[in-house]
């Protein structure tokens, strides 16, 4: 038979049995749609999180000075040998690295900043002009940090939204000048008032250039170097090399830690992906119930059709032509269902969408393959038994009844 | 065209044995036109059913244009019945969701001729079998008369070489029966061989050569 006269013809003898084949195909549609939806909302709760990372700064690497304990086995450690500190030079050279996007040294340390006889302690970072964009900053007025080399000590600042509040109220602060311990030191810019960093309180501190921090604290030493990557894929590359090149410049010891936020976000991603997975499969279920009543609708259809198979028999059907007509009967059934399944899902999506704008309910295309793919599968196993029924028929006895 | 050699069909009901067919020896040449009669329950149709290749005999070998038909597999068998068999019925047996054209080349669709084809041969035997106006009605719409000629275009349209009616008229008013018995006498003269079950003396008699059937045996063939 040809595949067009055996889909015709399938078609045909469900749309016979309309309300039975309208009920399944209900049912199938309900659990596609059931596995589109849960996991497009799975998934994009995933990515949301991961979303979230990434605003912070998935590629970041921080780099701090001596070893960690729990990565520490060097006998170096153990002797109590203090650990090379980490220098603008340190931060400079890792700029030449291929991998590296952008670096900011980092100094950190308190200290009094006054105006006018106002005054009071404030935790002031020392970095580059780097940082803005590595710590995905913003600026409410003025400029931040400006570019060169690292080395020289400019008396610029830049204040955070409460201590600009609190020193300057309602006046205008950019291009004045403040006074940070002993220096007289203008201000070029004003932070937006933005969460934490580092973890400070960005509305609380002032950023000045690192030598400027250095010689106000009176230190050569780097709290922290932050790094910027080039991508994800390179991050144990870039781990690696941060590595090499300071442990070189250290005289070959491994005296730093470099933490990123991959590890965090891998669990994360882990979680939700089984997340996913586990609803899907709870989705699953129903796919099989819509196969039991695929199974149904078939048994049914040949009980009441015994004779008709009698004769297709005796015009010239093999059990196996029998076999193919009743399972593509069973395929159709599960097929329209599927993807009237995968239709209602997508709008159930945009639902979803539509209420929780951040959340892009859009299921992953292997959520769709897996859900039509299962609906076949269901619609094929659950209608074998049937069909091997109707094929197992007598064609004698078949054709007795009328 | 048509060999039978000590064939035998057992049914065992409940543990009895029936022997609905007992060592029959039957020759049938081409062209033949040939009447089984017998009381109910003497193996006519168990005989038409063998020879049409719907069931198998117990024992025995059915030879079928010179070849042994006993053993085959379904698909042969399915292959024979579609090409060299046409089979008609007492109640029709028309798919009543398919239009009178459809029923009619069901046997065509099912050897996969492609939908021209099967037009072009289904539309000559519906003009043939007087049935232009009825083809595109479902058979319930549909008097016992036309059901069976839409039946038997059915049975021909892949041009058989043996056509096996069982009753085909047993379920028809004497009028549209003789109308029936008519065509398929038209189509024994046109060469097909014709074998046809009925209780009807009347029909039975048409026939060139009438079988008589008891307990399962052959007792009379003239
Ligand atoms: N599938 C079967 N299982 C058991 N017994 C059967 C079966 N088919 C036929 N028989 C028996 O075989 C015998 C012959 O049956 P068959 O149908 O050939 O008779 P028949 O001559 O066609 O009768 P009728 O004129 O009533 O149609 C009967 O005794 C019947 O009960
Ligand atoms: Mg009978």
């Amino acid at each position: 038979m040809r595949t067009a006269d055996i889909l015709s013809f399938a078609w045909i003898s469900l749309a016979a049995g309309r309300v039975r084949s309208l009920l399944t195909l209900l049912a199938m549609s309900i659990g596609v749609a059931a596995v589109v939806v849960l996991t497009g909302v799975g998934e994009g709760a995933r990515q949301y999180v991961v979303g979230q990372f990434s605003s912070l700064g998935t590629n970041l690497v921080i780099i701090l000075p001596g070893r960690s304990e729990t990565s520490s086995g060097s006998p170096s450690t153990f002797i109590g040998e203090t650990p090379r500190d980490l220098t603008i030079g340190d931060a400079v050279a890792l700029q030449r690295l291929p991998t590296v996007k952008l670096q900011a040294p980092v100094v950190a340390g308190e200290s009094g900043i006054a105006r006018k006889g106002l005054e009071r302690r404030v935790p002031v970072l020392g970095t580059t002009a780097s940082l803005l964009s590595i710590r995905h900053l913003h600026l409410a007025a003025g400029r931040f940090l400006p570019p060169g080399d690292p080395r020289q000590s400019r008396a610029v600042c830049v204040l955070g939204v409460k201590v600009r509040q609190e020193l300057f109220g309602a006046q205008p602060a950019v291009g004045r000048l403040v006074r940070i311990g002993e220096h007289r030191c203008r201000v070029i810019g004003v932070l937006a008032s933005e969460g934490r960093s580092l973890g400070l309180d960005t509305q609380e501190m002032v950023v000045v250039p690192v030598a400027f921090a250095q010689m106000l604290f009176d230190t050569e030493k780097l709290f922290r170097i932050l790094i910027e990557g080039r991508g994800r894929a390179e991050l144990d590359r870039l781990k690696q090399q941060v590595l090499a090149l300071l442990t070189r410049r250290h005289h070959g010891e491994r005296d730093v830690t470099i933490i990123t936020q991959d590890s965090v976000l891998a669990t994360f991603d882990r979680i939700f992906s089984m997340l996913t997975l586990t609803v899907a499969g709870i989705a699953g279920i129903s796919l099989a119930v819509a196969g039991i009543l695929i199974m149904n609708v078939m048994l049914v259809s040949i009980s009441r059709r015994t004779s008709e198979i009698g004769l297709l028999k005796a015009v010239g059907a093999s059990n196996s032509a029998v076999v193919r007509l009743i399972v593509t009967e069973a395929l159709l059934l599960a097929g329209v269902g599927g993807l009237l399944g995968l239709g209602l899902g997508l709008i159930a999506g945009r639902l979803v969408e539509q209420i929780y704008p951040d959340l892009s309910a859009a299921p992953p295309l292997w959520a769709v393959g897996a859900a039509l793919g299962t609906a076949l599968l269901t619609g094929l196993l659950f209608s074998l038994l049937p069909a091997r029924r109707a094929a197992r028929l007598d064609p004698v006895l078949s054709l007795a009844k009328r | 065209m048509i060999i039978l050699e000590e064939v035998n069909r057992i049914f065992s009901v409940g543990g009895q044995e029936v022997r609905a067919l007992d060592g029959i020896n039957l020759q049938v040449k081409p062209g033949e036109y040939i009447s089984i009669m017998g009381p109910s329950g003497s193996g006519k149709s168990t005989l038409l059913n063998l020879l049409g290749l719907l069931d198998r005999p117990t024992s025995g070998r059915y030879l079928l244009s010179g070849s042994d038909v006993t053993g085959l597999d379904d698909k042969q068998s399915a292959r024979i019945r579609n090409k060299t068999i046409g089979f008609v019925f007492q109640f029709f047996h028309l798919i009543p969701r398919l239009s009178a054209v459809q029923n009619i080349e069901l046997p065509l669709l099912l050897a996969g001729i492609p939908p021209r084809k099967r037009r072009e041969k289904s539309t000559a035997i519906i003009n043939d079998f007087g049935l232009f106006e009825r083809r595109h009605h479902k058979p319930e719409e549909l008097s016992g008369g036309q059901r069976q000629r839409v039946a038997i275009a059915r049975a021909v349209i892949n041009s058989p070489s043996l056509l096996l009616a069982d009753e085909p008229t047993g379920n028809l008013d004497s009028k549209s029966g003789l109308d029936i018995i008519t065509l398929l006498e038209a189509l024994n003269q046109q060469g097909l061989t014709l074998i046809v079950v009925t209780h009807d003396l009347e029909i039975g008699s048409r026939a060139r050569r009438r079988i008589h059937f008891l307990d399962g045996r052959i007792v009379a063939d003239s």
